[in-house]
């Protein structure tokens, strides 16, 4: 029987399986931020280690830093603490890092597969949910904890239970105006929120194939909102082209040599998965959450679900959720108002997201009663948006472009959401409380969060270009 | 690391699914660069009002509720693979989490601060609720060991599963980086081969 892309990879990776117990799994390559690093640090040296294998690690600052006027000292003293114990952890245990600032700096799932850290057929870890991210890449990219990271930055290991293979096919393609956060959502919505506990995922299919490589990050990106493990993608020429040329992408006769093996990690044939799911891609409208976690969601011209259309040992929790974004089973969501508007974070903070956003609003004037962030991913972005004259098209329409960092997403820095105010945003989490206390978020795609800054209320982008 | 092995205790009933870890330690909290304090901000703002006011209506306010046992909806720990979470258990002291189901990420964080998951199935998880709302002293058992969860009103008991090698590591108090830093040789070795 054949492999998948995902046992493949795995495999190569089992330095020993425990009897009855975990593998344990080498890893190429660790990024490590501010958030979840200082108590393993803390813990290699009440124990006397030292990194094991510091080329293997990557270290940047990006959950707690300001959108605006990162050159000054941080304003609020606990953020300034955390991202000084990790200029000291760096310095101390002689790591790769990417200060406030520096040129690389960045949303780490948004740098690391745009300098070429994270590549095929590697395994990668962070101390982050989202690190699935990196699987876009057709690596084996997974979150894990702060202990976990202390496993890898002592032993380059981690103990991991062998997760269940599961394949997501998105047949046909999507329709115009339907983007890659669509696709997740939509896939979300139908899984549910733990729906692909203990899997890992492969997307595969028309659909999938037909992303750019910023669309399959996305996509990647929010397989953890449906309880998976990690997802993943095979590499293809797309991924090969996007790789190609990248700061610390192999060259030369180093290219060839990993051009070869990364063209065999593609699922054989004849591999069997434990779970397969096929979804029509066709199927996809521009898709919102209505709820407080990213499985509630619908396509936007939908109502919300009635109480009826929920099994009965969910009410609960049904009601809780609604009475919190303050919205009634059975309703409509298009034309309610909206107060902020997201663009950036793991999920959408790259260049083609800024292209999508600046393609509706170019000509157009931001709405007065909406506050609008744009946070691109990293410092490359910025160049990027720059260079392509995004930047003119958005000061036109009224918007400005903040510094790189993960912002509003989850509102450790300054970006925080009011009590009660509705965010539209092209993060990944609509959590009670995510983008601050009492914030209701709205999940959706650049496009739609565009349209909502246009017209200050729900809206189909497709009924404004 | 202190031993488990046998614990009966009361139980604090949380009936709400997909219980977050944002839900159980908000970001505005990760901040601190120690593993002390969280549990002061466990379930904040459920626990507490803006103005930092006891919600009474939850379930950690209640004094009728105590115990080192959390029972909640299915998918607890979803979202965020903030070991936060599970220091925050930890420091209010919960030693145990029943629920549905676990989410992955949160299942390994908790078992490396000794805080036991223990999934059951749908109708044990209901029966528990049913107990404890006629009659909050309810009780139950969890048994390592045996890998066995019992409710003492109802006497039913339920086999829950642990790797062995975990469920070592629970009983003798070891955790995995004092395995792995057993293992170096094994991981050099990897290295060659592979290099």
């Amino acid at each position: 029987m054949g492999k998948t892309l995902f046992d493949k990879i795995w495999d190569k990776h089992v330095v020993t399986q425990v009897e009855d117990g975990p593998t344990q799994l080498y890893i190429d390559r660790m990024y490590c931020h501010e958030v979840t690093s200082p108590q393993a640090f803390e813990g290699l040296r009440l124990r006397g280690l030292k990194v094991f294998r510091p080329k293997q690690i990557t270290c940047m600052s990006d959950h707690n830093i300001p959108t605006l006027n990162q050159e000054l000292p941080i304003q609020d003293p606990i953020s300034k603490k955390q991202v000084e114990t990790l200029d000291k952890n760096v310095k101390e245990f002689d790591l790769e890092y990417y200060p406030v600032g520096h040129e690389l700096n960045g949303v780490t799932h948004v740098v690391g597969p745009e300098t070429g850290l994270s590549l095929p057929g590697m395994t990668i870890v962070c101390g982050d949910s989202h690190t699935s991210t990196h699987g876009a890449t057709g690596a084996l990219a997974f979150g894990i904890g702060t202990s976990e990271v202390e496993m890898v930055l002592a032993t380059q290991c981690v103990f991991q239970s062998r997760p269940k293979t599961m394949r997501i096919t998105l047949k046909n393609r999507l329709k115009p105006g339907v983007c890659a956060k669509d696709m997740a959502l939509y896939v979300i919505s139908k899984m549910k929120t733990g729906g692909a506990t203990g899997y890992f995922v492969e997307y595969a299919g028309e659909a999938v194939k037909s992303l750019s490589m910023e669309g399959r990050l996305t996509l990647c990106n929010l397989s953890i909102e449906m309880g998976a493990r990690g997802g993943m993608i095979a590499p293809d020429e797309t991924t090969f082209e996007y790789i190609k040329g990248r700061r610390f992408a192999p060259e030369g006769e180093a290219w060839s040599k990993a051009l070869a093996y990364w063209k065999t990690l593609p699922s054989d044939a004849d591999a069997e998965f434990d779970k397969e799911i096929v979804f029509n891609a066709a199927d996809i409208e521009p898709t919102i959450t209505y709820g407080t976690n990213p499985g509630m969601g619908m396509g936007i011209n939908d109502t919300i679900p009635t109480l009826e259309a929920v099994e009965e040992s969910s009410r609960t929790s049904y009601l809780k959720a609604l009475e919190y974004m303050g919205f009634q089973p059975g309703e409509k969501m298009i034309g309610k108002p909206v107060d902020y508007v997201f663009l950036g974070s793991c999920t959408n903070g790259r260049i083609e997201d800024f292209r999508a956003f600046a393609q509706i609003v170019k000509g157009k004037k931001k709405a007065k009663s909406v506050v609008v962030w744009l946070v691109p991913g990293s410092w490359n972005v910025v160049k990027q948006i720059k260079e392509e004259g995004l930047d003119k098209i958005l000061k036109a329409a009224g918007f400005e472009i903040r510094q790189p960092g993960c912002s509003a997403c989850l509102a450790m820095n300054d970006d925080k959401v009011p009590s009660g105010k509705y965010s539209v945003s092209t993060s990944n989490r609509n959590f009670e409380g995510r983008q601050g206390p009492g914030a209701r978020t709205i999940l959706t795609g650049p496009p739609v969060a565009a349209a909502a800054a246009i017209t200050g209320c729900i809206t189909d982008p497709r009924t404004i270009c | 690391m202190e031993k488990f092995i046998k614990l009966t205790s009361t139980v604090v009933p949380l009936p709400i699914e997909n219980v977050d870890t944002d839900q159980i330690i908000p970001a505005r909290f990760l901040k601190a660069t120690s593993k002390e304090g969280f549990g002061d901000n466990l379930f904040r703002d459920w626990r507490y009002d803006k103005d930092n006011r006891p919600i009474e209506s939850f379930v950690l306010n209640n004094p009728t509720y105590k115990g080192e046992i959390l029972v909640a909806g299915k998918n607890f720990g979803s979202g965020s693979s903030r070991e936060h979470a599970a220091w925050a258990l930890a420091g209010y002291g919960f030693k145990i989490v029943v629920s549905g189901s676990f989410a992955d990420i949160f299942k390994n964080n908790a078992m490396n601060n000794f805080v036991l998951p223990i999934a059951v199935s749908d109708d044990f998880l209901a029966e528990i609720f049913q107990s404890v709302e006629k009659n909050p002293q309810a009780t139950l058992t969890v048994d390592l060991e045996n890998q066995l969860i019992t409710n003492n009103v109802t006497g039913k008991s339920e086999k829950f599963t642990i790797s062995a090698y975990k469920k070592e590591c629970f009983l003798k108090g070891f955790d995995d980086i004092d395995y792995l830093l057993n293992k170096k040789e094994v991981i050099e070795a990897y290295e060659k081969r592979n290099s």
